[in-house]
Protein backbone atom coordinates (compact mmCIF):
# COMPACT_ATOMS: atom_id res chain seq x y z
CA UNK A 1 0.00 0.00 0.00
CA UNK A 2 2.71 2.32 1.20
CA UNK A 3 4.35 1.35 -2.07
CA UNK A 4 1.67 2.36 -4.28
CA UNK A 5 1.44 5.59 -2.97
CA UNK A 6 4.85 6.55 -3.25
CA UNK A 7 4.91 5.15 -6.44
CA UNK A 8 1.91 7.48 -7.45
CA UNK A 9 3.41 10.37 -5.70
CA UNK A 10 6.92 9.58 -7.73
CA UNK A 11 5.08 9.87 -10.86
CA UNK A 12 3.10 12.82 -10.01
CA UNK A 13 6.15 14.63 -9.61
CA UNK A 14 7.88 13.30 -12.57
CA UNK A 15 4.83 14.52 -14.73
CA UNK A 16 4.53 17.62 -13.45
CA UNK A 17 8.31 17.91 -14.17
CA UNK A 18 7.82 16.67 -17.90
CA UNK A 19 4.78 19.33 -18.06
CA UNK A 20 7.46 22.16 -17.37
CA UNK A 21 9.98 21.18 -19.50
CA UNK A 22 7.72 21.44 -22.32
CA UNK A 23 6.58 24.29 -21.86
CA UNK A 24 9.78 26.19 -20.81
CA UNK A 25 10.76 24.53 -24.37
CA UNK A 26 8.00 26.08 -25.73
CA UNK A 27 8.43 29.61 -24.14
CA UNK A 28 12.49 29.18 -24.80
CA UNK A 29 11.18 28.97 -28.71
CA UNK A 30 9.03 31.62 -28.79
CA UNK A 31 11.99 33.93 -26.88
CA UNK A 32 13.95 32.45 -29.68
CA UNK A 33 11.49 33.48 -32.66
CA UNK A 34 11.02 36.60 -31.34
CA UNK A 35 14.05 37.75 -29.73
CA UNK A 36 16.70 35.48 -31.64
CA UNK A 37 17.46 38.42 -34.42
CA UNK A 38 18.21 40.86 -32.22
CA UNK A 39 20.79 38.63 -30.39
CA UNK A 40 22.32 37.66 -33.59
CA UNK A 41 21.43 34.37 -33.41
CA UNK A 42 18.03 34.36 -35.73
CA UNK A 43 16.31 31.15 -36.29
CA UNK A 44 16.68 30.18 -39.56
CA UNK A 45 14.13 30.34 -42.15
CA UNK A 46 14.96 28.03 -45.05
CA UNK A 47 15.21 25.52 -41.92
CA UNK A 48 11.67 26.10 -41.46
CA UNK A 49 10.67 25.73 -44.88
CA UNK A 50 13.09 22.34 -44.69
CA UNK A 51 11.03 21.52 -42.42
CA UNK A 52 7.65 22.66 -43.57
CA UNK A 53 8.47 20.51 -46.52
CA UNK A 54 8.69 17.41 -44.46
CA UNK A 55 5.98 17.70 -42.14
CA UNK A 56 3.43 19.15 -44.62
CA UNK A 57 4.01 18.73 -48.48
CA UNK A 58 5.06 15.48 -48.02
CA UNK A 59 2.18 14.36 -46.05
CA UNK A 60 -0.37 15.56 -48.79
CA UNK A 61 -0.94 12.00 -50.37
CA UNK A 62 -0.92 10.20 -47.81
CA UNK A 63 -3.61 12.59 -45.77
CA UNK A 64 -5.78 13.10 -49.04
CA UNK A 65 -6.23 9.31 -48.99
CA UNK A 66 -7.27 9.20 -45.73
CA UNK A 67 -9.12 11.89 -45.38
CA UNK A 68 -11.07 10.82 -48.49
CA UNK A 69 -12.09 7.53 -46.95
CA UNK A 70 -13.13 8.61 -43.99
CA UNK A 71 -15.27 10.79 -45.88
CA UNK A 72 -16.99 7.97 -47.67
CA UNK A 73 -17.04 5.99 -44.46
CA UNK A 74 -19.32 8.89 -42.84
CA UNK A 75 -21.33 9.28 -46.05
CA UNK A 76 -22.17 5.33 -45.76
CA UNK A 77 -23.30 5.64 -41.72
CA UNK A 78 -25.20 8.97 -42.52
CA UNK A 79 -27.31 7.92 -44.98
CA UNK A 80 -27.72 5.07 -43.36
CA UNK A 81 -29.04 6.70 -40.21
CA UNK A 82 -30.84 9.45 -42.04
CA UNK A 83 -32.66 6.72 -44.64
CA UNK A 84 -34.26 5.99 -41.29
CA UNK A 85 -35.87 9.65 -40.93
CA UNK A 86 -36.52 9.73 -44.47
CA UNK A 87 -34.01 12.09 -44.57
CA UNK A 88 -31.49 11.20 -46.95
CA UNK A 89 -31.11 14.75 -48.73
CA UNK A 90 -29.62 15.95 -45.32
CA UNK A 91 -26.59 14.21 -45.27
CA UNK A 92 -24.49 17.24 -47.14
CA UNK A 93 -25.48 18.91 -43.77
CA UNK A 94 -23.94 16.57 -41.22
CA UNK A 95 -21.29 15.58 -43.60
CA UNK A 96 -19.66 18.73 -43.66
CA UNK A 97 -20.38 19.78 -40.12
CA UNK A 98 -18.82 16.98 -38.99
CA UNK A 99 -15.56 16.73 -41.55
CA UNK A 100 -14.79 20.43 -40.71
CA UNK A 101 -15.50 20.52 -37.65
CA UNK A 102 -14.31 17.00 -36.12
CA UNK A 103 -12.70 14.46 -38.44
CA UNK A 104 -10.52 16.24 -40.82
CA UNK A 105 -8.34 18.41 -37.11
CA UNK A 106 -8.04 14.85 -35.78
CA UNK A 107 -7.39 12.38 -38.89
CA UNK A 108 -4.41 14.94 -39.30
CA UNK A 109 -3.60 15.53 -36.04
CA UNK A 110 -3.27 11.40 -35.47
CA UNK A 111 -1.66 11.01 -38.92
CA UNK A 112 1.42 13.64 -38.46
CA UNK A 113 1.79 12.56 -34.71
CA UNK A 114 2.67 9.21 -36.08
CA UNK A 115 4.74 10.30 -39.27
CA UNK A 116 6.59 13.52 -37.70
CA UNK A 117 5.62 13.37 -34.26
CA UNK A 118 7.84 10.04 -33.66
CA UNK A 119 10.49 11.20 -36.38
CA UNK A 120 11.49 14.18 -33.91
CA UNK A 121 11.67 12.18 -30.94
CA UNK A 122 13.93 9.51 -33.05
CA UNK A 123 15.93 12.46 -34.78
CA UNK A 124 16.68 14.90 -31.37
CA UNK A 125 16.62 11.42 -29.21
CA UNK A 126 19.67 9.88 -31.56
CA UNK A 127 21.60 13.58 -31.56
CA UNK A 128 21.23 13.26 -28.02
CA UNK A 129 22.45 9.82 -27.74
CA UNK A 130 25.45 10.71 -30.62
CA UNK A 131 26.70 13.85 -28.59
CA UNK A 132 25.64 15.96 -31.64
CA UNK A 133 23.23 17.98 -29.50
CA UNK A 134 26.69 18.69 -26.80
CA UNK A 135 28.24 19.44 -29.83
CA UNK A 136 26.16 22.01 -31.11
CA UNK A 137 25.60 23.20 -27.76
CA UNK A 138 29.69 23.47 -27.40
CA UNK A 139 30.09 25.48 -30.69
CA UNK A 140 27.90 28.42 -29.07
CA UNK A 141 24.59 26.97 -30.83
CA UNK A 142 21.58 26.69 -28.91
CA UNK A 143 19.25 23.47 -29.54
CA UNK A 144 16.11 24.91 -29.39
CA UNK A 145 16.99 27.44 -31.51
CA UNK A 146 18.92 25.66 -33.78
CA UNK A 147 16.19 22.30 -33.44
CA UNK A 148 13.18 22.83 -31.90
CA UNK A 149 12.04 26.41 -33.00
CA UNK A 150 11.72 26.04 -36.53
CA UNK A 151 9.85 22.41 -36.30
CA UNK A 152 7.44 24.15 -33.95
CA UNK A 153 6.81 26.68 -36.69
CA UNK A 154 6.67 24.59 -39.31
CA UNK A 155 4.12 22.46 -37.56
CA UNK A 156 2.03 25.40 -36.43
CA UNK A 157 1.33 26.49 -39.86
CA UNK A 158 1.77 23.20 -41.81
CA UNK A 159 -0.58 21.46 -39.37
CA UNK A 160 -3.84 24.08 -40.40
CA UNK A 161 -2.72 23.73 -43.77
CA UNK A 162 -3.30 19.90 -44.16
CA UNK A 163 -6.09 20.20 -41.88
CA UNK A 164 -7.73 22.50 -44.39
CA UNK A 165 -6.80 20.32 -47.48
CA UNK A 166 -8.13 17.53 -45.33
CA UNK A 167 -11.24 19.46 -44.59
CA UNK A 168 -11.73 19.12 -49.11
CA UNK A 169 -11.00 15.73 -49.32
CA UNK A 170 -12.99 15.02 -46.89
CA UNK A 171 -16.28 16.56 -48.53
CA UNK A 172 -14.85 15.11 -51.90
CA UNK A 173 -14.72 11.52 -50.53
CA UNK A 174 -17.93 11.97 -49.24
CA UNK A 175 -19.63 13.89 -51.66
CA UNK A 176 -18.61 10.88 -54.49
CA UNK A 177 -20.29 8.58 -52.72
CA UNK A 178 -23.40 10.61 -52.20
CA UNK A 179 -23.71 11.44 -55.28
CA UNK A 180 -23.71 7.87 -56.74
CA UNK A 181 -26.20 6.70 -53.96
CA UNK A 182 -28.76 10.04 -54.01
CA UNK A 183 -27.82 10.91 -57.85
CA UNK A 184 -26.78 14.08 -57.38
CA UNK A 185 -23.88 16.24 -59.28
CA UNK A 186 -20.67 16.63 -57.19
CA UNK A 187 -20.84 20.60 -58.28
CA UNK A 188 -24.56 20.90 -56.55
CA UNK A 189 -23.03 18.63 -53.70
CA UNK A 190 -20.10 21.09 -52.93
CA UNK A 191 -21.86 23.87 -53.72
CA UNK A 192 -25.05 23.14 -50.76
CA UNK A 193 -21.87 22.00 -48.31
CA UNK A 194 -20.01 25.39 -48.79
CA UNK A 195 -23.60 27.42 -48.49
CA UNK A 196 -23.95 25.16 -44.75
CA UNK A 197 -20.46 25.61 -43.96
CA UNK A 198 -19.67 29.27 -42.21
CA UNK A 199 -16.09 30.58 -41.30
CA UNK A 200 -16.67 29.63 -37.47
CA UNK A 201 -16.90 25.65 -38.72
CA UNK A 202 -13.64 25.90 -40.39
CA UNK A 203 -12.07 27.97 -37.45
CA UNK A 204 -13.31 25.52 -35.23
CA UNK A 205 -10.94 23.06 -37.09
CA UNK A 206 -8.30 25.19 -37.57
CA UNK A 207 -7.94 26.51 -33.91
CA UNK A 208 -7.75 22.81 -32.82
CA UNK A 209 -4.95 21.72 -35.56
CA UNK A 210 -2.99 24.83 -34.11
CA UNK A 211 -3.73 23.09 -30.52
CA UNK A 212 -2.48 19.83 -32.13
CA UNK A 213 0.25 21.17 -33.47
CA UNK A 214 2.04 22.43 -30.03
CA UNK A 215 0.86 18.81 -28.48
CA UNK A 216 2.80 16.95 -31.05
CA UNK A 217 5.88 19.02 -30.70
CA UNK A 218 6.25 19.38 -27.42
CA UNK A 219 5.55 15.96 -26.50
CA UNK A 220 7.60 14.92 -29.77
CA UNK A 221 10.56 17.48 -29.01
CA UNK A 222 10.46 16.49 -25.16
CA UNK A 223 10.94 13.03 -25.07
CA UNK A 224 13.54 13.40 -27.76
CA UNK A 225 15.89 15.48 -25.78
CA UNK A 226 15.55 13.24 -22.57
CA UNK A 227 16.64 10.20 -24.03
CA UNK A 228 18.98 7.87 -22.21
CA UNK A 229 19.86 4.30 -22.74
CA UNK A 230 21.00 4.28 -26.59
CA UNK A 231 19.02 2.27 -29.32
CA UNK A 232 16.60 0.75 -27.04
CA UNK A 233 16.00 4.71 -25.06
CA UNK A 234 15.41 6.01 -28.55
CA UNK A 235 12.92 3.56 -29.53
CA UNK A 236 10.97 4.03 -26.37
CA UNK A 237 11.13 7.64 -26.46
CA UNK A 238 9.62 7.27 -29.88
CA UNK A 239 7.02 4.66 -29.00
CA UNK A 240 5.77 6.75 -26.06
CA UNK A 241 5.59 9.87 -27.89
CA UNK A 242 3.79 8.95 -30.30
CA UNK A 243 1.50 7.40 -27.72
CA UNK A 244 1.62 10.44 -25.55
CA UNK A 245 0.57 12.69 -28.49
CA UNK A 246 -2.43 10.67 -29.64
CA UNK A 247 -3.54 10.74 -26.19
CA UNK A 248 -3.62 14.07 -26.11
CA UNK A 249 -4.58 15.10 -29.27
CA UNK A 250 -7.74 13.05 -28.10
CA UNK A 251 -8.65 14.51 -25.54
CA UNK A 252 -7.81 18.23 -25.99
CA UNK A 253 -10.22 17.58 -29.26
CA UNK A 254 -12.90 16.19 -26.28
CA UNK A 255 -12.51 19.67 -24.51
CA UNK A 256 -12.58 22.03 -27.35
CA UNK A 257 -14.97 19.96 -29.14
CA UNK A 258 -17.03 21.06 -25.59
CA UNK A 259 -16.51 24.40 -25.19
CA UNK A 260 -16.69 25.05 -29.20
CA UNK A 261 -19.66 23.69 -29.92
CA UNK A 262 -21.58 25.56 -27.43
CA UNK B 1 57.68 24.45 -14.91
CA UNK B 2 58.99 27.61 -13.92
CA UNK B 3 58.55 29.19 -17.55
CA UNK B 4 54.74 27.97 -16.60
CA UNK B 5 54.18 30.67 -13.65
CA UNK B 6 54.90 33.60 -15.60
CA UNK B 7 52.20 32.30 -17.97
CA UNK B 8 48.72 33.47 -18.39
CA UNK B 9 46.31 30.38 -17.06
CA UNK B 10 43.38 30.01 -19.20
CA UNK B 11 41.56 27.40 -17.14
CA UNK B 12 41.30 27.76 -13.67
CA UNK B 13 39.83 24.75 -11.57
CA UNK B 14 38.86 25.08 -8.30
CA UNK B 15 37.63 22.99 -5.78
CA UNK B 16 34.92 21.66 -7.86
CA UNK B 17 32.52 18.62 -6.30
CA UNK B 18 30.28 17.24 -9.15
CA UNK B 19 27.34 14.55 -8.43
CA UNK B 20 25.13 12.61 -10.23
CA UNK B 21 21.87 12.14 -8.57
CA UNK B 22 23.44 10.65 -4.79
CA UNK B 23 26.69 9.45 -6.31
CA UNK B 24 29.71 11.58 -5.98
CA UNK B 25 31.37 11.86 -8.87
CA UNK B 26 34.16 14.42 -8.65
CA UNK B 27 35.75 15.19 -5.23
CA UNK B 28 37.51 18.79 -4.70
CA UNK B 29 39.56 18.88 -8.06
CA UNK B 30 41.80 21.96 -8.05
CA UNK B 31 43.42 22.39 -11.76
CA UNK B 32 45.49 25.32 -13.98
CA UNK B 33 46.05 24.86 -17.16
CA UNK B 34 48.73 27.29 -18.38
CA UNK B 35 48.19 29.43 -22.03
CA UNK B 36 50.00 27.14 -24.74
CA UNK B 37 50.32 24.34 -22.37
CA UNK B 38 49.08 20.87 -23.25
CA UNK B 39 47.62 18.91 -20.57
CA UNK B 40 46.37 15.54 -20.44
CA UNK B 41 43.71 14.62 -17.82
CA UNK B 42 44.40 10.55 -17.63
CA UNK B 43 42.67 8.30 -15.75
CA UNK B 44 40.90 4.33 -15.69
CA UNK B 45 37.45 4.20 -17.00
CA UNK B 46 35.13 5.24 -13.98
CA UNK B 47 37.62 8.00 -12.70
CA UNK B 48 35.31 11.23 -13.41
CA UNK B 49 37.68 12.40 -16.17
CA UNK B 50 34.65 12.60 -19.10
CA UNK B 51 32.55 14.30 -16.27
CA UNK B 52 35.14 16.92 -15.73
CA UNK B 53 35.67 17.21 -19.26
CA UNK B 54 31.61 17.89 -19.42
CA UNK B 55 31.87 20.41 -16.39
CA UNK B 56 34.85 22.27 -17.91
CA UNK B 57 32.70 22.66 -21.57
CA UNK B 58 30.19 23.99 -19.31
CA UNK B 59 27.57 21.29 -20.05
CA UNK B 60 27.03 20.49 -16.49
CA UNK B 61 26.31 22.48 -13.42
CA UNK B 62 28.95 21.59 -10.61
CA UNK B 63 27.68 20.66 -7.09
CA UNK B 64 29.84 23.06 -5.67
CA UNK B 65 33.38 25.02 -6.83
CA UNK B 66 34.10 27.48 -9.74
CA UNK B 67 35.24 26.82 -13.29
CA UNK B 68 37.18 29.94 -14.65
CA UNK B 69 37.40 29.79 -18.14
CA UNK B 70 39.60 33.01 -19.94
CA UNK B 71 39.09 34.19 -16.41
CA UNK B 72 35.26 34.21 -16.57
CA UNK B 73 33.54 31.98 -14.02
CA UNK B 74 30.73 29.89 -16.26
CA UNK B 75 29.57 28.05 -13.46
CA UNK B 76 27.78 31.94 -12.87
CA UNK B 77 28.65 33.17 -16.02
CA UNK B 78 24.92 34.13 -18.20
CA UNK B 79 24.29 33.05 -21.19
CA UNK B 80 25.60 36.12 -23.67
CA UNK B 81 28.66 35.14 -21.64
CA UNK B 82 28.71 31.49 -22.32
CA UNK B 83 28.17 32.15 -25.81
CA UNK B 84 31.36 34.64 -26.45
CA UNK B 85 33.59 31.82 -24.49
CA UNK B 86 32.14 29.55 -26.92
CA UNK B 87 33.13 31.38 -29.76
CA UNK B 88 36.75 31.04 -28.52
CA UNK B 89 36.49 26.79 -27.62
CA UNK B 90 36.51 24.39 -29.75
CA UNK B 91 35.64 20.75 -28.90
CA UNK B 92 36.06 17.35 -30.35
CA UNK B 93 33.98 14.92 -28.63
CA UNK B 94 35.02 11.19 -28.49
CA UNK B 95 32.78 9.89 -31.68
CA UNK B 96 33.28 13.30 -33.19
CA UNK B 97 29.65 13.88 -32.82
CA UNK B 98 29.32 15.47 -36.50
CA UNK B 99 26.10 16.76 -36.93
CA UNK B 100 24.87 13.51 -39.38
CA UNK B 101 22.04 14.89 -41.62
CA UNK B 102 25.24 17.35 -42.66
CA UNK B 103 27.82 16.64 -45.53
CA UNK B 104 31.86 16.97 -43.38
CA UNK B 105 31.96 19.64 -45.34
CA UNK B 106 29.05 21.84 -43.70
CA UNK B 107 29.63 20.64 -40.38
CA UNK B 108 33.10 22.36 -40.82
CA UNK B 109 31.44 25.22 -41.66
CA UNK B 110 28.94 25.32 -39.36
CA UNK B 111 30.31 27.34 -36.53
CA UNK B 112 31.54 29.68 -39.60
CA UNK B 113 27.85 30.18 -40.66
CA UNK B 114 26.86 30.64 -37.17
CA UNK B 115 28.93 33.45 -35.52
CA UNK B 116 30.91 35.19 -38.76
CA UNK B 117 29.44 36.69 -41.40
CA UNK B 118 31.92 35.89 -43.62
CA UNK B 119 30.82 35.35 -47.90
CA UNK B 120 30.37 31.65 -48.82
CA UNK B 121 33.93 31.86 -50.79
CA UNK B 122 35.55 32.74 -47.79
CA UNK B 123 33.72 30.18 -45.57
CA UNK B 124 34.30 27.48 -48.08
CA UNK B 125 38.13 28.21 -48.24
CA UNK B 126 38.62 28.22 -44.18
CA UNK B 127 36.39 25.06 -43.92
CA UNK B 128 39.15 23.13 -46.85
CA UNK B 129 41.91 24.56 -45.29
CA UNK B 130 41.23 23.42 -41.92
CA UNK B 131 39.87 19.77 -43.68
CA UNK B 132 43.58 19.79 -45.96
CA UNK B 133 45.02 20.55 -42.41
CA UNK B 134 43.54 17.08 -40.67
CA UNK B 135 43.91 15.10 -44.42
CA UNK B 136 40.43 14.85 -45.25
CA UNK B 137 41.27 17.01 -48.54
CA UNK B 138 38.56 15.86 -51.14
CA UNK B 139 36.40 14.11 -48.39
CA UNK B 140 34.10 17.16 -47.82
CA UNK B 141 31.14 15.73 -49.96
CA UNK B 142 30.92 12.47 -47.80
CA UNK B 143 28.30 12.22 -45.25
CA UNK B 144 29.78 11.62 -41.56
CA UNK B 145 28.05 7.80 -41.85
CA UNK B 146 30.50 7.23 -44.57
CA UNK B 147 33.62 8.30 -42.69
CA UNK B 148 36.12 5.87 -40.73
CA UNK B 149 36.18 6.47 -37.14
CA UNK B 150 39.88 7.81 -37.77
CA UNK B 151 38.28 9.94 -40.24
CA UNK B 152 35.42 10.69 -38.19
CA UNK B 153 37.81 11.82 -35.30
CA UNK B 154 39.42 14.05 -37.29
CA UNK B 155 36.54 15.60 -39.48
CA UNK B 156 35.72 16.66 -35.57
CA UNK B 157 38.82 18.45 -34.52
CA UNK B 158 38.75 20.38 -38.07
CA UNK B 159 35.48 21.61 -36.88
CA UNK B 160 37.04 22.42 -33.36
CA UNK B 161 39.43 24.51 -34.71
CA UNK B 162 37.85 26.25 -37.73
CA UNK B 163 36.86 29.38 -35.82
CA UNK B 164 41.25 29.28 -34.35
CA UNK B 165 40.18 28.91 -31.00
CA UNK B 166 41.86 30.23 -28.15
CA UNK B 167 41.48 26.68 -26.38
CA UNK B 168 41.05 23.27 -27.54
CA UNK B 169 39.04 20.33 -25.67
CA UNK B 170 40.20 17.02 -27.39
CA UNK B 171 38.41 13.90 -25.61
CA UNK B 172 39.62 10.06 -26.28
CA UNK B 173 41.76 11.08 -29.13
CA UNK B 174 42.92 7.57 -29.79
CA UNK B 175 40.02 5.37 -28.70
CA UNK B 176 39.07 2.89 -31.04
CA UNK B 177 41.72 3.57 -32.97
CA UNK B 178 44.62 1.61 -34.24
CA UNK B 179 48.16 2.65 -33.23
CA UNK B 180 48.98 4.21 -36.49
CA UNK B 181 45.94 6.42 -37.21
CA UNK B 182 46.00 7.11 -33.28
CA UNK B 183 49.73 8.52 -33.58
CA UNK B 184 48.76 10.55 -36.46
CA UNK B 185 46.27 11.90 -34.43
CA UNK B 186 48.62 13.01 -31.58
CA UNK B 187 51.47 14.73 -34.23
CA UNK B 188 48.07 16.51 -35.73
CA UNK B 189 47.80 17.78 -32.20
CA UNK B 190 51.12 19.04 -31.72
CA UNK B 191 51.13 20.88 -35.04
CA UNK B 192 47.75 22.46 -33.70
CA UNK B 193 49.56 23.50 -30.88
CA UNK B 194 52.61 24.71 -32.72
CA UNK B 195 51.17 26.47 -35.85
CA UNK B 196 48.24 28.15 -33.45
CA UNK B 197 49.45 28.34 -30.34
CA UNK B 198 46.53 27.03 -28.97
CA UNK B 199 45.88 25.93 -25.30
CA UNK B 200 45.12 22.11 -25.49
CA UNK B 201 43.11 19.80 -22.49
CA UNK B 202 43.18 16.06 -23.30
CA UNK B 203 40.75 13.69 -21.79
CA UNK B 204 43.14 9.88 -22.48
CA UNK B 205 43.22 6.81 -21.05
CA UNK B 206 45.83 5.89 -23.82
CA UNK B 207 49.30 5.76 -21.98
CA UNK B 208 51.25 6.34 -24.62
CA UNK B 209 49.22 9.16 -26.46
CA UNK B 210 49.96 11.18 -23.40
CA UNK B 211 54.01 10.72 -22.51
CA UNK B 212 54.14 12.02 -26.22
CA UNK B 213 51.99 15.02 -26.11
CA UNK B 214 51.57 15.99 -22.83
CA UNK B 215 53.35 19.34 -21.15
CA UNK B 216 51.74 18.26 -18.26
CA UNK B 217 49.44 15.30 -16.57
CA UNK B 218 46.71 15.04 -14.07
CA UNK B 219 45.93 11.75 -12.90
CA UNK B 220 42.39 11.08 -11.74
CA UNK B 221 41.31 8.50 -9.80
CA UNK B 222 38.12 7.76 -8.35
CA UNK B 223 37.39 11.16 -8.84
CA UNK B 224 40.52 12.99 -6.99
CA UNK B 225 43.36 14.40 -8.89
CA UNK B 226 46.68 12.11 -7.32
CA UNK B 227 49.11 14.06 -9.04
CA UNK B 228 49.65 17.10 -11.89
CA UNK B 229 52.96 17.50 -12.72
CA UNK B 230 55.66 16.92 -16.31
CA UNK B 231 55.62 13.50 -18.07
CA UNK B 232 59.11 12.77 -16.21
CA UNK B 233 57.51 13.56 -12.42
CA UNK B 234 54.39 11.27 -13.27
CA UNK B 235 56.80 8.14 -14.12
CA UNK B 236 59.26 9.02 -11.52
CA UNK B 237 56.51 9.01 -8.87
CA UNK B 238 56.09 6.50 -6.49
CA UNK B 239 52.28 6.45 -5.99
CA UNK B 240 51.19 3.19 -6.21
CA UNK B 241 47.88 4.32 -7.85
CA UNK B 242 50.02 5.92 -10.76
CA UNK B 243 52.54 2.84 -10.89
CA UNK B 244 49.11 0.52 -11.31
CA UNK B 245 48.29 3.02 -14.49
CA UNK B 246 51.59 3.28 -15.77
CA UNK B 247 52.46 -0.03 -15.56
CA UNK B 248 49.04 -1.68 -16.52
CA UNK B 249 48.64 -3.87 -12.89
CA UNK B 250 45.17 -4.62 -12.30
CA UNK B 251 44.19 -3.05 -9.31
CA UNK B 252 44.59 -4.97 -5.77
CA UNK B 253 40.91 -5.08 -4.87
CA UNK B 254 40.88 -5.37 -1.13
CA UNK B 255 37.64 -7.71 -0.51
CA UNK B 256 35.31 -6.75 2.72
CA UNK B 257 33.52 -9.63 3.36
CA UNK B 258 30.32 -8.44 4.97
CA UNK B 259 29.64 -5.76 1.78
CA UNK B 260 30.48 -8.38 -0.79
CA UNK B 261 27.69 -10.78 0.77
CA UNK B 262 25.52 -7.81 1.15
CA UNK B 263 25.83 -7.23 -2.42
CA UNK B 264 24.70 -9.91 -3.60
CA UNK B 265 21.80 -10.58 -1.33
CA UNK B 266 21.02 -6.65 -1.94
CA UNK B 267 20.57 -5.86 1.84
CA UNK B 268 22.78 -2.93 3.19
CA UNK B 269 24.93 -4.17 5.66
Amino acid sequence: MRNMIENIGRRTIKGIEELGYAFSLLAESFMWLLAGRMRKQPVSVATIFQEAMWIGVTAIPIISMLNMAVGVMLAIQAIFTLSKFGAESQVILGLAFVVVREFSPLIVGVLVSGRSGSAITARIGTMQENQEIDALRVIGINPVRYLAAPILVAMCVMLPVLTIWGDLMGILGGGLYTCAKLNMTLHDFFSSSLETLVVADVMQGIIKSVVFAVIIVLIGLSNGFQVSGGAKGVGLATTRSVVLSISFIVLADMVFTYFLSR
Amino acid sequence: MSAQIHRRPVIEIEHLDARYGERQVLTDICLTIYEGEIMVIMGGSGSGKTTLLRHTLGLEQPASGTIRILGRDITAADAKTLYELRTKMGVAFQAGALLGSMTVAENVELPLREHTHLNESTIRIMSRMKLELVNLGGFEDLMPAELSGGMLKRAALARAVVMDPKLLFVDEPSSGLDPVVAAEIDQLILRLRNAMKMTILIVTHDLASAFMIADRIAILDNGRIVMTGGVDAIRASTDRRIQDLLNRRPREATVDAEAYLGRLTGDNP
